[in-house]
């Protein structure tokens, strides 16, 4: 492994660390009893069945999203369109949830096969208008997600609302539509093989396959991988309706896996989450799954601890900002960098 | 459809609308600064969530307006220095950084406003303060126009100075010129010895200044509480008016104005039982169908050439 590639690891095991560091800072500020409750926050997750239960079920949707936006990034498309596709097909595979009669297995299926539509159709729009037109992928997908949250509002309210429910949340799935429990005594569900295996599957599409080469080489050097004859185009619309489906998928798999219903009301914030965890991973589709549960420990973590204690679990916001901008800042810790190779030369 | 022209055209549908556009036009001109200048501020939901807690609280804690407005500002400019720290001096993309303050707003308002209030939602319980609203001499009393003009919060008259401000900055000083240099051609900027690291900052404090009116607006004017997520994508709406407006600040300001309208329709038609979720997403569409025809014709264009 060249010094180059180890320092990136470095220097994301440094930020995970300073948001660790933040957290125990904000516990210790916040909280009465503040030794426990970082005791709390760092092993409790680990202590029972349930709680790596929980850490696991939180993992699924952000090993999606990351997929999802990890192959944006190969690319170097800044499309975070994701977010709206996550609400969008959670109601398109809701509807087929609530309405027809199927078997299991085949039932379940459906509804992912149409979430995966869904979200590859709206992918369609910024896609060609980036790949035909060069209009900016990152400005139409963000109009997108908002007009999406709005047209999946609109049929929430108008078409899937029970109204024996006080609250806003669509009828009933039936009951074969909802994706089997693998762990007892946990909620692990299925959705969690799938995501294993399209991380993997991801994988070989980046790295072993040849439309994975032409997006690396899309996303090195447009210019110079149109002059070596690829379609430029093309992939950037392979890339988008990939995407689209990963997305989808984890949309609709996070609302028949862990719901009974329909219940977001705004959009899940999984498309912008599914950006961090890309940039955890550096963009490596297994990485995704790691950084997917380092972020779902944190949460899981910060979860306990407001239950013992009176911590508010949005400190989790404050420590994923630090990731984000400590992962993505190129010349943090720089001045070490550059000793560091040196020394491998010498 | 009476009832609908009966609920437009009335005093208070078009006082309503100049109220429902002054944040959409501070962050409007904040988005117009910074993109400007080649640093696109997505971060604008975020920091005017963030002034406008900043604004509610220490207008609480002071008991004064002002003390509250100049906190809102104080913490508006002190997150757009940290996007602008983090993405020009450690090369974090901008774009991330962006998501990193919004991410940080929409969480740690809510912390923070259980610290002080014990709740997650509002923040009625504690007796925060307003900005005054002003009646303009002379004008108040014109039948029709007065109603509509008058009365506004002080905010409201500063956003659309913050328009001629945004206009004259970038078109008649010197560090508009630096700015729009800095944005088109960075190294032709810098080659001739304007620093670009900079005059982007100053762009994104300038950002951040004007967030930080929108937020105090939403918390000390437009209403007089904090609500968890209360500026409720405003900031995405302003990116869609200065995309349609194709950075010009008046270009910006009118298509904010139309935005403002939509928003006020969608709020007086609800009434009506329109719907009302789609309603609110003309913005959007009409930004996305916008960027659509001007890309298809710029292609077009560029392929006739």
């Amino acid at each position: 492994m060249s010094r180059e590639r180890s320092f990136t690891i470095i220097r994301t095991a440094v930020s995970m660390a300073v948001a660790v560091l933040v957290a125990f800072l904000i516990i210790v500020l916040v909280s009465d009893q503040p030794l426990e409750s970082i005791k709390i926050f760092l092993l409790r997750p680990f202590s029972t069945k349930r709680y790596i239960g929980n850490i696991v079920e939180t993992a699924v949707p952000l090993i999606f999203s990351g997929l999802a936006m990890a192959i944006m990034f190969k690319a170097n498309l800044f499309n975070l369109g994701a977010e709206g596709i996550y609400f969008i097909a959670g109601i398109t595979g809701s509807m087929v949830a609530i309405w027809p009669k199927l078997p299991p297995v085949v039932f379940p299926f459906l509804c992912i096969l149409v979430g995966a539509a869904t979200g590859m159709a709206v992918m369609v729009i910024p896609g060609v208008l980036k790949a035909k037109y060069g209009a900016s992928e990152l400005v139409t997908s963000l109009m997108m997600n908002n007009i999406l949250l709005g047209v999946g509002l609109y049929i929430l309210n108008n078409v899937m609302r029970d109204p024996d429910v006080a609250s806003l949340v669509s009828y009933k799935y039936r009951t074969n539509s909802l994706l089997a429990n693998i762990v007892p005594g946990t909620r692990i569900h299925v959705g969690f093989i799938i995501a294993i295996v399209f991380a993997v599957l991801v994988y070989i599409f980046l790295f072993k396959s040849k439309w994975g080469y032409e997006i690396r080489m899309v996303g090195d050097n447009g210019t110079f991988a149109s002059y070596s004859g690829i379609n430029v185009a093309k992939v950037i619309l392979t890339v988008h309706l990939a995407a689209g489906a990963i997305a989808g998928m984890g949309g609709i798999i996070e609302c028949i896996g862990m719901h009974k219903r329909f219940e977001w009301s705004a959009l899940p914030g999984y498309g912008f989450d599914g950006a961090m965890i890309a940039m955890l991973a550096g963009n490596n589709p297994i990485g995704v799954i790691g950084a997917a549960f380092f972020v779902s420990w944190l949460r899981v973590g910060a979860d306990l601890v407001n239950r013992s204690s009176d911590i508010p679990t949005e400190m989790i916001s404050i420590l994923q900002s630090i990731i984000i901008l400590l992962i993505s800042a190129e010349r943090f810790l720089h001045k070490y960098k550059q000793s560091w190779i040196e020394k491998e030369v010498k | 459809m009476k009832a609908f022209t009966d609920l437009i055209f009335t005093t208070d549908f078009f006082y309503s609308i100049l109220r429902v556009t002054t944040p959409l036009l501070f962050a409007s001109m904040a988005a117009v600064v910074s993109d400007v200048a080649g640093v696109p501020n997505i971060a604008l939901e975020g920091i005017m969530l963030i002034a406008a807690f900043a604004g509610m609280f220490f207008s609480y804690l002071f008991e004064s307006a002002l003390a509250g407005l100049f906190f809102a500002l104080f913490f508006a400019v002190l997150a757009a220095g940290v996007l602008a720290f983090f993405t020009l001096y450690y090369k974090t993309n901008i774009i991330l950084g962006g998501i990193a303050i919004n991410s940080l707003a929409s969480g740690g308002t809510i912390f923070f406003l259980y610290l002080v209030a014990h709740d997650k939602g509002t923040s009625v319980s504690l007796a925060s303060k307003v900005l005054p609203n002003v009646n303009i001499p002379f004008i108040e009393s014109i039948p029709i126009i007065g109603p509509v003009i008058s009365g506004h919060n002080v905010l409201t008259y500063l956003a659309v100075a913050s328009v001629v401000f945004t206009y004259l900055l970038l078109k008649r000083t010197a560090l508009g010129w630096h700015i729009r240099a800095v944005g088109e051609k960075p190294d032709a900027a810098d080659s001739v010895g304007i620093s670009v690291t900079k005059t982007q900052a100053i762009a994104l404090i300038i950002s951040g200044v004007m967030c930080g009116f929108g937020g105090a607006f939403m918390s000390m004017g437009y209403v007089s509480w904090f609500s968890r997520d209360m500026v409720s994508g405003r900031g995405w709406i302003a990116l869609a008016a200065e995309a349609m407006g194709r950075q010009h600040p008046l270009g910006t300001a009118a298509t904010s104005l139309l935005f403002g309208v939509a928003d006020a329709l969608s709020n007086a038609v609800a009434t009506l039982g329109w719907p009302s979720d789609l309603v609110k997403t003309i913005p959007y569409c009409a930004t996305l169908l916008g960027l659509a025809i001007f890309s298809i014709r710029a292609y077009k264009r560029a392929k006739a050439a």
